[in-house]
């Protein structure tokens, strides 16, 4: 793997990717939180602290999901081709959910609150998300996609009755939980909520085990679906092992109550290195094995103009997000709720 | 391989996200503008009720820009889920500005968020709305930039294609195509316009329905002036439209103007039915307008659809949408003079309730404009999805699943439409601009003492 305009965009967009599962699983996993508390009466806890953190980021969180399919296409145009084909129902499917959580906010949060029915359904949307949204990395394994001539095809008997499938999506699920519970944690904590943080780090020491337990056995199950990633995945030894060293850092902090800023820093180097060691692991292909980096990627001045716009576009994006973060991330005063929105 | 019923359901679902997204999108470009200039005039007169205005507008807003995001998203999704191959050509030439917008877009989407929730973090007032311009200039640009992906379906340049390969291309010039210059003028414009009016319909309908506080009056005031240099601009945006047709899509022009055989001093259609025949009754004709709109000169020579050939042709039922976009767009510009000229002049008759009726109905006339206009656009470039490259059918997706699909979102659709709806006026009629004046007055009352 050396250098190249290639190896450049799939970074890109895999970074894309990494933002969008962070941010991400921090939005739905507060969101089923959210609705869980309000079938066992700890509606007051939670509500306004996910309130207060949710509601001014939801829409730059789903902008990294734009990003990165629209970047897709424009570095990799034949994945449109290949995934677009395939994916109608699975991706339709996850716009209904994503319908949900938006109007959701649109509709409670900025209108009238308090539908407790509402509340539910948005919880179950973001467990549900991401197991739709993760069909897509299961079908990136290959064995599922089929060419019928030159068209592609999806065969979802093979899909539904995989192992494969089944645990990338519980793995997606105990992942979501534990990100967003960790992370919550320390939100709680920062905003002086004494009962938030104890509720919110039992839930992220309840959910550190299944997740660590699914994720080997999605190693172990590839081991038989795709030998090819399994190898490469094994070669990387030292990524995962050093993002389970990280992860046991993240559980022993929040056991022993110390440092949840330090927990939540962990946390998102945990899941680095895992993301990034599968995706190094995943190449050359896009999809396994009709279309890998090389053959599926846009011509050169495309390529080329993607990549200055992506930087004249950095130069916008940072310092805006780094304002917003700063606003309502680490601004401790308005964490504890003292500064009043509209 | 082309799947028929795929690719048909493909184009039901595809205008049916389009025509429901296009109202959240028009609006998200507009009313950031709307809300500047009230916010601005607020500032610089020093008046409460500019600021009110901005801020009532601002709560409407973000919701309609909460489901233009799941929408915008949709369509986003759909581009590749109904139309893969197209995608597959598209992006290799046109990805550049559909890359450059969700930057745009992700730009307005963190500006938005800070302005929501920073109203009282200022002591500056004039800082908190700094915070608006970026907002303002994001959802402009987005417009702008899809637009361009727009044009370049229309007339699409930047590549060359030798021996079925993609050679030469030039994202740049891909992107600063003939149709370009006066379709993003024309809808950025008319997205100023029409959020224009929406809001000036609000402001009339309270007007109607028993408040007589002098917030709406300004509020309607502002609005139907804003609504009225905007219309002017469309007008002659408009003409330039026509301009372009004629040297670059003449086979769009003469459909929608049932223009069949290439002529000179054509005359510009108004109305009017179709027979089996292609003959045209009951019309209005404009003598010579069809050469003047076409080429400024009216002697000039139009091309008529003889010069096609029937399979290269747009559907002709576009002259009705033609007709209804015209109509509206100078309806409006005539009603918003009306009330400038007969507000300056204090006619008694801008004050009756017949005009508050009339003004009460821009807001929707300004909608129906804009979706005829999209349809114009997308069944006027038909049969194809890249003019001249490649034809919808080609385009489309091969999926057995469309149908099944398309009756999810419109459920979908449906939902978000009426659930829009209802939380706006529920959220506006809790809380009347009356008492929130009073509870603004009361806090600060409080504040100085």
């Amino acid at each position: 793997m050396t250098f190249s305009l290639e190896i450049l965009g799939i970074s890109v967009l895999w970074t894309f990717l990494f933002g969008y599962i962070m941010v991400g699983s921090i939005d739905f996993g507060a969101g089923f939180f959210n609705g869980y508390s309000l079938i066992t009466d700890k509606e007051h806890i939670l509500t306004k602290i996910i309130q207060r953190y949710l509601s001014p980021v939801w829409e730059v969180t789903n902008v990294f999901l734009v990003f990165f399919f629209v970047g897709v296409v424009g570095f990799f145009p034949q994945t449109a081709y290949y995934y677009g084909t395939t994916l109608l129902v699975p991706v339709s499917f996850a716009i209904l959910l994503l319908a949900i959580r938006g109007s959701y906010y649109a509709f409670e949060t900025y209108g009238a609150r308090g539908h407790k029915g509402y509340a539910f359904m948005y919880g179950l949307s973001g467990l549900l998300l991401p197991a739709a949204l993760s069909i897509v990395l299961t079908i990136s394994e290959g064995g599922f996609i089929t060419l019928k001539g030159t068209t592609p095809v999806l065969d979802y008997w093979a899909l539904f009755t995989s192992p494969l499938t089944w645990s990338i999506v519980f793995l997606s699920i105990a992942a979501l939980l534990y990100i967003s519970a960790v992370f919550l944690t320390w939100y709680a904590n920062t905003a002086r909520d004494k009962a938030a943080t104890e509720l919110m780090r039992k839930y992220a020491l309840l959910w550190s085990f299944p997740l660590i337990v699914t994720a080997f056995g999605i190693i172990m199950v590839l081991r038989t679906h795709n030998p090819v990633h399994y190898n490469n995945i094994i070669d990387l030894w030292w990524m995962f092992a050093l993002s389970f060293l990280l992860y046991l850092g993240t559980v022993w902090l929040l056991w022993f109550r110390k440092n949840y800023g330090v927990a939540v820093i962990l946390l998102f180097l945990q899941f680095a290195f895992a993301f990034y060691g599968y995706g190094i692991a995943h190449y050359p292909y896009l999809l396994y094995p009709y279309l890998d980096l090389y053959e599926g990627f846009t011509n050169h001045s495309m390529a080329i103009s993607l990549v200055i716009a992506f930087i004249l576009g950095l130069c916008l994006l940072i310092p805006s997000l780094y304002l917003l973060m700063r606003l309502f991330l680490f601004d401790k005063r308005y964490i504890r709720g003292d500064v009043k929105k509209t | 391989m082309i799947n028929e019923k795929a690719v048909f359901f493909s184009r039901v679902l595809t205008e049916t996200t389009l025509s429901f997204h296009i109202i959240y999108a028009t609006l998200g470009v507009g009313v950031p503008l709307m809300i500047l200039i009230a916010q601005w005039v607020g500032i610089k007169k020093n008046d409460e009720h500019y600021i009110l205005l901005a801020r009532r507008w601002t709560r409407g807003f973000v919701i309609s820009v909460a489901v233009g995001v799941v929408t915008g998203t949709a369509i986003g999704l759909q581009l590749s889920l109904l139309w893969p191959n197209f995608m597959e050509l598209a992006g290799n030439i046109i990805a550049l500005p559909l890359f450059m917008e969700t930057f745009a877009f992700f730009f307005e989407a963190i500006f938005l968020g800070i302005y929501i929730y920073t109203w009282d973090r200022f002591e500056n007032q004039k800082k908190h709305l700094l915070l608006l311009v970026p907002v303002a200039i994001g959802a402009s640009f987005s417009a702008i930039f899809i637009t361009i992906v727009n044009s370049f379906m229309s007339s699409p340049q930047g590549f060359e294609i030798v021996n079925g390969e993609l050679v030469n291309v030039n994202p740049v010039l891909a992107m600063f195509t003939p149709a370009m210059p006066t379709k993003v003028a024309h809808v950025v414009v008319t997205a100023y316009m029409t959020a224009a009016f929406v809001l000036a319909s609000i402001a009339a309908f309270r007007l109607l329905k028993g408040s007589n506080h002098i917030y709406h009056k300004k509020a309607l005031y502002l609005t139907m002036k804003l609504g009225l240099i905007f219309s002017i601009a469309t007008i002659i945006i408009g003409d330039f439209s026509g301009k372009y047709l004629a040297s670059y899509q003449p086979e769009k022009l003469a459909a929608a103007e049932w223009h069949f055989e290439t002529s000179g001093s054509a005359p510009l259609v108004m109305y009017g039915v179709l027979n089996e025949n292609k003959e045209v009754n009951y019309a209005i004709k404009i003598p010579y307008a069809l050469s003047i709109l076409a080429h400024w000169n009216p002697k000039s020579v139009v091309i008529g659809l003889d010069q096609f050939k029937e399979e290269d042709q747009p559907p002709l039922y576009i002259h009705y949408l033609f007709d209804t976009m015209v109509t509206l767009g100078m309806a409006l510009t005539g009603i918003s003079l009306l009330y400038w000229v007969g507000t300056r002049f204090k006619w008694r008759f801008i004050r009756s309730r017949l005009f508050k009726w009339i003004s009460a109905l821009t807001g929707p006339m300004a909608l129906i404009a804009i979706e005829a206009g999209w349809w114009l656009t997308e069944v006027g470039r038909q049969p194809w999805i890249l003019r001249g490259i490649m034809r919808t059918p080609e385009g489309a997706t091969t999926s057995d699943y469309v149908d099944q699909m398309l009756i999810l979102f419109a459920l979908i659709y449906i939902v978000l439409g009426i659930g829009t709806i209802v939380v706006m006026i529920r959220m506006f009629r809790k809380n009347p601009v009356e008492r929130e004046l009073k509870d603004r007055e009361a806090l600060q009352g409080g504040a100085k003492s």
